[in-house]
This record gives structure tokens, C-alpha cells and sequence, in this order.
């Protein structure tokens, strides 16, 4: 069910296409040729991972064939390419799109609880832990020898 | 019982998740991403023209006198035929609507607009959606109200309903 | 006649499971000592009921494969022109059907535990027959109120609309009813779970019988999620294998609360401790399986909206959640507290390593969760927020290394208690390949963090799954200790597989000509030409590569893209060449405007592993099982045997001899 509902999905979109981008245009130069540079390439690369694709459900710009993708990728290298740094282009996106185009978790007042609650997790994890296995321990030395 | 309290943690989640659950089944679910350049001035942008029979757009042509119109569209886009009508009809009542022309060829642009009017003012050619990123748009079409400063307005995603001709007009009688 | 048949079936089967419902509790209310008067309706019932489900299955199994077009279902999702298997398949390729399918495999298994289930006191068994009944009444209701599979047209149409060619495709033939099976397992063992809670009988002999259930569904969800991220991988035409999508996690989540049921059921069963813990676990997995269908059906969640989708189907799984979870969580609340504590453990023992376990997957699983819902808590204040995997692989990351450590020594360990000092050898071996791997592979080069220590753990853990067979006589080794051995062999071989593409994929994105070479690891990758094909209901057009390894003797390979036309769409049909230390995958893409075409080359070394290991973990799960089963029914027959012996001494009028 799980994958099917994916292969829905891009059945779903690919049936959309029609609609909203059949276009025949070959792409931007930069959405399917890599940067000469293996290191700003590199750079590029990461940051492309981090952006959402706005066109399609739940992937990178870095792993989708939507045309618009294929147009934000050619901006990050472009932009990559003229010196700017990888934050700069997120700074830049958000500031269009809001924190809904980056997947790069950051700390604000919508999402401190994606950090809040696995600290809070771990405490959890630490008290439960220590409670089930530290007090055992001292139980069990009392007990050794009546239950052994 | 000391644990006993303990014991209703997982059941106060889960009921907590349910409301939310059913709270948001009852919500209309809107897949748009909205432009967060809305108070924002236009970004400086200046595009060729799309076809041979208007000039091209650049930010320029939209700063100055009455608030306009900006509609990013495209040839290869099914709604922006639905919307053809309602652009038409708000070029007559007087608005001045200039089109930016997503990943689109002139001849197809040109065929575009004899078969189903053309509207525009001016029709800038975006091939790579450049402006389209920078105006912090998702799709096509869109359509943008620019204030006489050049500060971008609002933001109408999708195609213009015969039902949003009020609204789009309220928006650019406040941008004034 | 057909659908009616089914459908009759289908009512009669709700029937009977209220039936199943009303006996089962009646015996819960009856003295400890007397049977209730409607008790003895239960298991009958549970068994008629399994063989209608199965019934009205098969009619509609009968309707899709003779393309009965009188049939709503039938003629929206089927066409007569598919391919005969696609047409039998299509029966689950829809929300109703599927729906069918979950509620048959779930009596078929009601069934099964009630004619063969002995070991359990009649009053549990009723107990979790009755909570059988009652979850199986929930998806009647679904299926006969609101969404009917049944339902005839009033004009029969004339051709199906069902022919989308890209859910023609064996992976998905096959993939949904495993996961079905796996969540239907999992919801015999919150029924078993129910049943022992409320019986007060969570005791080892119940948890050998959940044991088969658990492991059978665990098994089953391990190769849903092995396949499904194999397909997404040749699929999408990007290389990627995990998204951490909404769907995805969906399936993640009840396979995470499986694994720690899987292993705290062990341990009640083998050392009658845990057992609050293993209830609860019980509870929280069928949850997890009940969480997964809402999010994939309900629309709620981005990505996940377009199976089935419906706000008013979304509505009853709910309510259907609501009722069978909430209830549960609130039998929990009021009789866990009542569960006696189970045997105690010192901190260094075989069961700690087992709780530390379970603790790190409850809190892997409490992050995914999180980060699955979060984007949904935010929307309803109209903020919308992006979770992926630059969240997720950190937090879960976090708490996955401390489980995959422990996980290495755990098995080592002696039951009850133990001292570190006696594994001093084996523990200095672990952490010094550990270690000695990372400093290699750091000098190498510059790699991110995760894949580095991903390549540490993956030999130390390998190692350390097969070191508790170290100095035992392999012939004489239980079947299911093989089965532990293999499926943490697996897992080593499945992590050593995701940092090796983490870290080492090498990627090439070219415009080539036709005669254009392009390097991707060693392999030199030449195009030969571009041609356009043809298929049955598509067009493509098709990249000739040839391969050639240093220099070796070139290997064709043919990726195509294709557009299909009815309903009109475009896929990438990624070609692999698979070695044994990796795969090559290549995609074509478009034409530029100069006329070369856009190649997409990754070299994925031993991403292969991934797969194979997800497998490894499901072999592992089918030898525990069998061996349980055998030893279950070596002792069967043991006692059947004493029992017979008893009988004739009797019968001989000489003293009896205990059993076993």
C-alpha cells in the first residue's frame, strides 16, 4: 500500500504534468550539467539536497525531474558559480518562499519543538533507562541470594 | 499507584493527535506555496521580449502611475486558457497587465494569444523561470498586483475565476 | 450473481463477528470457574466468519478476473484489455479491495488462532477472539457503510477506465499485500495482547504464542520495505532509496515498534520479564499500522495524497483509530498497573541490552513520528514547514548508534546477569575494527560524518553477529539462534550498504553527443546513439550505452525515457549494470537545444547491499520462526505422547509417569 500510494503519486503528478508544465523547452543549462569545479560542485550538490522541490511531494530539487527544479538547480549553480555562498542562496529562497522551501532544520518559532522534543527524548530515554536498570541493579545485589 | 499516571501518557497523546487528526480532516486542504514577497519591492529584472508583436518587461515598466497587473503564464498551460476570458475582461476595465511568458517559444506564445486574446501590455520571455523564482512564484499561472512604487501587493494563485474579478480589482483599487 | 454472493457473505461475516464479539466478552464475565452459556459460540464463530471473509474475497477476486463491468469497482479500476494478472492484482490496486483483502487476511487469521490456538486458558482466548471480532467489525462497518465493493452500476459500463500503465508492474502487484499481511499480523498480536490484559495473563506461555504472530508480521513488513525502497530506487530515476516521504515512514514506524515487540516478547517469553513493556509495545505497533493506513488514505499529510483519497473514508479510519486505539491505550491506563512485575535482571544482562534496545527503536520511533506529524500540527496554525532528511537522518542517527553498539554485545551477554569482565576479548576486538576501520577511511579522505561511522560500525558489527556461535558445534546450533545470527549479519550488511553509497556514490550529469564518452568511476560510458521505440501503449526514446570497465569489453546498456498516452504521462526507465561491488545507473533525459542529450550517471558502490541485507533480516525472521514452530510442535507430540503412555500404564492399572 505504502509504495503503491507513492506510485500514485507519481502517476498522479505525471497525470497532473498536462496541466500545469508540458513544456518543450530544453532545460536551463545548469539544471542537468554539473559544475566544472568538483568542489563547488560539491557545495552545490549539498545545498540541492536541502531545497525542496515545490512542483512535486516530498523530494529534493537534487532528485526530481520537474521542470521547475531543473530551474532552481540551475540557480544554485549559476549563483554557487558567481561566488555566493550556499547559505546566502538559502537566505535568498526563504526570503521567496518562506522556511516551507528548505528541508535544513533550523531553530525558530515554528519549529523548536522538532528539537525540543527529542531533547526531551533523551531524557526520557535517561530516566527510563536508569530507573529500569539502575535501580536493578542495586535490587538484584540485595536479592542475589534468595533469588539465586 | 505511582506509575499510574504514567500509564495515561500514551492514551493523552494519542487523543491529542486524534483532534488534530479530525481538526484537519475538516480543514480545506490548499496545496499552494504562498510568495513570502508580498510588502516586498519587485526584484530588479529585465526580459527580452517574448514574441515579435509586444516589447519585452522589465521592472521598470511596472513602477509608476496606475498599479498593474503582473501575470506569469505560459502557452504550454491548460488554466491559463481558462483564464484568458477574465484577463480580457479586466484589460477593458482599464487595468494594465503585463505577462512574463514561462519556458516558452515566441512562435508558440504568438500562437497562443491570436487564438485566445491577448491581454497584455508587454510580454517579457523567462526561460528559465528567473523572475518567476525571484517574485517567489510556484506555478503558472499567477498573477501579481504591483503598486504604482513597484511593491508587490498581492498574489492570486491559479487561474482568475470569474469569481475573483472583484477581488483582484478591490486589490488594485488598494494598491493605489 | 457474484458480487451479491460476496456481499452477503460480507454481512453475514459482520454478523458473526459481533457474534465473536458478544461470546468472547460473555465468557470474560462468567466466574473464573464456570463457562458462561455463550462462551462456547466463540471459536465457531471466529472460524465461519473467516470462511466468509475469505469468501467474499474471492467474488470479488472472481468479478476483477472476468472484468465484470457491471461492477462500480470493477469498471473504475480494471479494463478488459489488461493483461490477465494485472486484471486478478487490480482486486487490491484500490481502496475498496484492498480493504477486502485487510479484512479477509485479518479473520482468515481470527480463524486460524481460533481452530489451532490451544495452549492459552479458554477465557484469554475468548477475550482476544473478542477483540478479533470487535477490530474486524470496525472495517465491516467501513467497507458495507462506506465503501462497498460491491456495488453495481446501474447500467453496466461499457469498457473499464482502468488501464493507468504505470501501476502495471509486478512490484506493486505484490508489495501492498505484504504490508497488509504485516499489519494484520501485528493486529493478531494487539488482539493477544488485549486478550492477556484483560485476563490477567501476561505471562511467558502467552507470549509464545504472540511470538509466531509478531515475527510472521515483522517478516513480512521487512520485505514490504526491502522492495519498496528497491522499487523507488529503479523507479524514480534519481538513485535515491530512502526519502524519509510521509508514505515511507508510514511503513517505517509499525516495522520499528514490530522490532522491539519482536525482541521484548522474546524476552518475556524466554525470562517472564517485560511485560508491561511488551503490551504496550503490543498496543503501540498496531497503532503504528492503524497511523500508517489514516495518513496514507486521509489526504492529511502532503505526498501522501493520492491513494484512495477521500476526507470522508479519512473520517472513518479515524474514528475506526480512535476507537480500537483509544480504547486500547485506556485498558493499558486501567490494567497495566494491575500486571504483576516480571522476573528481575541485573543491569549487565541479556534483558538490559534487550530494554536498551527497545528504548533507542521506541525513541527512533517517537522522532519519526514527530517529524511525520509535525508538518500537520503546523499546518493547522497555517504554517507550513519542511521535515526531511537533513532532519531525520541526524536525530534518528543519534539514537540508532547507541542501539547498533549494544545490539553488537547484547547477544553475548548471559541472561539475567553477567560481567563485563568475561567479554573483555570480545569487546577489545569490536572496538579496535571499529575504530581501526574509521582512522583508515578518515586518512583516506574527507567523507560526511554518518556514512564514516555507518563504515566503522558495519565490519565490527558483522563480526560481532556471528561471535556468539564462537566455540559451539554449528550442527547443534538452534534453528532460530541461526535466525538471530543472520538477521544482525544483515543489518551489518544493509548499514555497510547505505555508508558505502552515503559516502563513496560518484555522480555524473553531461550533455553528451552522440559518440560522447563520459568517466563515472571506472567506468568509461560511451553513447552510442538515440533511437526512438515503441512499446504496447507508449513511446520512448532509447540511449544505446556502452560500458566498458577499464578498458574491459563494453556492455550495453539501454535506458529510455517514455511517455505513455492514455492516461498521458512520462517516466525514466533507469538502466542498471550490476557488479558485484555496486551497481552503475544510468538515465537519459532530454535533448538540448544544440542536440546532445542530458546522460545521468551515478556508480554506486555495494548499494546492492542494502537490499540484500533488508533480506538477510527477513531470512532471519523465517528461521526463528520455524524453529519456534518446531520446537512448538517437537513438544506437541511429546505430550501427546506422554498423555498416550499414561493412558496405557492407566490402562495397565500401574502408576502414572509425568509427561515431559
Amino acid at each position: 500500500m505504502i509504495r503503491a500510494a507513492l506510485a500514485l503519486c507519481v502517476a498522479l503528478l505525471a497525470a497532473l504534468a498536462p496541466l500545469a508544465a508540458q513544456d518543450s523547452m530544453p532545460p536551463a543549462p545548469y539544471a542537468y550539467t554539473q559544475l566544472e569545479d568538483p568542489r563547488l560542485e560539491a557545495e552545490a550538490s549539498a545545498l540541492m539536497h536541502t531545497l525542496r522541490c515545490l512542483k512535486c511531494q516530498s523530494q529534493s530539487i537534487a532528485d526530481s525531474d520537474a521542470a521547475m527544479a531543473g530551474d532552481m538547480r540551475h540557480q544554485v549553480r549559476t549563483r554557487i558559480l558567481a561566488g555566493e555562498s550556499p547559505e546566502q542562496i538559502r537566505r535568498w529562497l526563504i526570503a521567496r518562499y518562506g522556511d516551507y522551501v528548505s528541508y535544513e532544520p533550523e531553530v525558530s518559532a515554528t519549529t523548536w519543538p522538532l528539537f525540543a522534543v527529542p531533547a526531551l527524548v533523551i531524557l526520557i530515554v535517561a530516566a527510563v533507562l536508569l530507573r529500569r536498570l539502575g535501580r536493578r541493579r542495586s535490587d538484584a545485589d540485595d536479592d542475589a541470594g534468595e533469588t539465586a | 499507584m505511582r506509575n499510574r499516571l504514567f500509564l495515561w501518557v500514551p492514551l493523552a497523546l494519542f487523543a491529542f493527535f486524534a483532534g488534530l487528526a479530525a481538526f484537519m480532516l475538516t480543514q480545506p486542504k490548499d496545496e499552494f506555496v504562498e510568495s513570502t514577497m508580498i510588502g516586498q519591492p519587485l526584484p530588479d529584472f529585465a526580459l527580452k521580449p517574448a514574441f515579435g508583436g509586444l516589447p519585452g518587461a522589465a521592472k521598470a515598466d511596472l513602477v509608476g502611475g496606475q498599479p498593474r497587473l503582473l501575470n506569469v503564464w505560459a502557452s504550454w498551460c491548460l488554466p491559463c486558457i481558462a483564464e484568458a476570458p477574465q484577463l480580457e475582461e479586466l484589460r477593458q476595465k482599464g487595468v494594465e497587465i503585463v505577462g512574463i511568458a514561462i519556458r516558452d517559444r515566441p512562435e508558440d506564445v504568438a500562437d497562443f494569444l491570436a487564438r485566445y486574446g491577448n491581454p497584455y501590455s508587454r510580454v517579457g520571455s523567462d526561460p528559465i523561470s528567473e523572475v518567476q523564482l525571484a517574485i517567489g512564484s510556484s506555478g503558472v499561472p499567477e498573477t501579481f498586483v504591483i503598486d504604482s512604487k513597484g511593491i508587490i501587493r498581492y498574489q492570486h494563485i491559479g487561474d482568475i475565476r470569474e469569481s475573483d474579478v472583484p477581488k483582484l480589482m478591490a486589490e488594485l483599487e488598494k494598491a493605489r | 450473481m457474484t458480487a451479491e454472493i460476496g456481499l452477503a457473505a460480507l454481512w453475514l461475516a459482520a454478523a458473526l463477528a459481533v457474534l465473536q464479539m458478544v461470546s468472547g466478552f460473555a465468557g470474560l464475565r462468567a466466574p473464573a470457574d464456570a463457562a458462561h452459556p455463550l462462551a462456547i459460540y466463540t471459536r465457531p464463530a471466529a472460524i465461519v466468519q473467516a470462511c466468509l471473509a475469505v469468501l467474499a474475497f474471492f467474488m470479488l477476486l472472481r468479478a476483477f478476473a472476468v472484468t465484470d463491468l457491471s461492477l462500480k469497482l470493477v469498471a473504475a479500476n480494471s479494463h478488459s484489455m489488461k493483461p490477465f494478472i494485472y486484471k486478478v492484482t487490480g482486486t487490491w490496486g484500490n481502496h475498496e479491495g484492498s480493504m477486502l483483502l485487510w479484512v479477509g487476511v485479518l479473520a482468515a487469521s481470527g480463524g486460524l488462532l481460533a481452530r489451532f490456538e490451544r495452549r492459552l486458558p479458554e477465557r484469554t482466548i475468548g477475550a482476544t477472539l473478542a477483540v478479533q471480532g470487535f477490530v474486524a467489525l470496525g472495517f465491516y462497518a467501513f467497507l458495507l457503510l462506506s465503501s462497498n465493493p460491491f456495488e453495481r452500476l446501474p447500467v453496466p459500463a461499457a469498457e473499464g477506465s482502468g488501464l493507468n500503465p504505470l501501476l502495471q508492474d509486478i512490484g506493486l502487484a505484490v508489495h501492498p499485500p505484504t504490508l497488509y499481511a504485516g499489519y494484520v499480523g501485528l493486529s493478531v498480536a494487539f488482539s493477544l495482547a488485549m486478550g492477556a490484559l484483560l485476563t490477567r495473563e501476561v505471562n511467558p506461555s502467552f507470549a509464545r504464542v504472540m511470538r509466531p504472530w509478531v515475527l510472521g508480521a515483522w517478516v513480512l513488513l521487512t520485505l514490504g520495505i526491502t522492495a519498496g525502497s528497491y522499487w523507488a530506487y529503479y523507479e524514480l530515476g534519481w538513485g535515491g532509496w530512502w526519502f524519509w516521504d510521509p508514505v515511507e515512514n508510514a511503513s517505517l514506524m509499525p516495522w520499528l515498534a514490530a522490532t522491539a515487540l519482536m525482541h521484548s516478547v522474546s524476552v518475556l517469553a524466554a525470562r517472564d520479564a517485560l511485560r508491561t513493556w511488551t503490551i504496550m509495545l503490543g498496543v503501540l505497533a498496531f497503532s503504528m499500522s492503524m497511523l500508517g493506513t489514516f495518513l496514507v488514505r486521509s489526504g492529511v499529510l502532503t505526498s501522501v495524497h493520492a491513494f484512495a483519497v477521500d476526507p470522508e473514508r479519512g473520517a472513518f479510519i479515524l474514528a475506526l483509530l480512535a476507537i480500537n486505539i483509544g480504547g486500547a491505550f485506556t485498558v493499558f491506563a486501567l490494567r497495566a498497573g494491575a500486571v504483576a512485575e516480571g522476573k528481575r535482571f541485573a543491569a549487565v544482562s541479556r534483558e538490559s541490552a534487550l530494554v536498551f534496545n527497545n528504548v533507542m527503536l521506541s525513541a527512533i520511533l517517537a522522532i519519526v513520528l514527530l517529524g511525520t506529524l509535525y508538518p500537520l500540527l503546523t499546518e493547522a496554525f497555517d504554517v507550513r514547514v519542511s521535515v526531511g532528511p537533513p532532519y531525520f537522518n541526524p536525530a534518528a542517527a543519534m539514537f540508532a548508534i547507541p542501539m547498533l553498539l549494544v545490539m553488537a554485545v547484547g547477544p553475548l551477554l548471559r541472561w539475567r546477569e553477567d560481567k563485563p569482565a568475561r567479554l573483555q576479548f570480545e569487546l577489545a576486538l569490536l572496538a579496535s575494527v571499529a575504530i581501526a576501520v574509521i582512522a583508515l577511511i578518515a586518512v583516506l579522505g574527507d567523507f560526511p560524518l554518518l556514512p564514516l561511522l555507518g563504515l566503522g560500525l558495519a565490519p565490527a558489527l558483522a563480526l560481532a553477529a556471528v561471535l556468539p556461535l564462537r566455540g559451539r558445534r554449528l550442527a547443534r546450533v538452534p534453528v532460530a539462534t541461526w535466525g538471530m545470527v543472520i538477521a544482525h549479519f544483515g543489518i551489518a550488511v544493509s548499514l555497510f550498504g547505505m555508508a558505502c553509497e552515503g559516502a563513496f556514490t560518484e555522480e555524473r550529469l553531461a550533455a553528451v553527443a552522440p559518440g560522447g564518452t563520459e568517466q563515472v568511476g571506472d567506468f568509461a560510458v560511451t553513447l552510442d546513439s538515440v533511437a526512438p521505440v515503441a512499446g504496447p501503449n507508449w513511446t520512448a526514446i532509447e540511449a544505446t550505452l556502452s560500458v566498458s570497465e577499464d578498458g574491459g569489453p563494453p556492455v550495453i546498456l539501454t535506458p529510455q525515457a517514455r511517455t505513455f498516452w492514455s492516461p498521458p504521462q512520462s517516466t525514466s526507465e533507469s538502466a542498471l549494470l550490476t557488479r558485484w561491488n555496486g551497481q552503475l545507473y544510468a538515465v537519459i533525459g532530454n535533448q538540448t537545444e544544440d542536440g546532445r542529450w542530458q546522460v545521468r550517471l551515478w556508480w554506486k558502490p555495494f548499494v546492492t547491499f542494502i537490499w540484500l541485507g533488508g533480506m538477510l533480516v527477513a531470512l532471519g525472521g523465517v528461521l526463528a520462526i520455524a524453529g519456534r514452530v518446531r520446537v512448538d510442535l517437537r513438544r506437541r507430540m511429546a505430550a501427546q505422547k506422554g498423555a498416550e503412555r499414561r493412558a496405557d500404564l492407566e490402562a495397565l492399572g500401574a502408576q502414572p509417569v509425568p509427561a515431559e
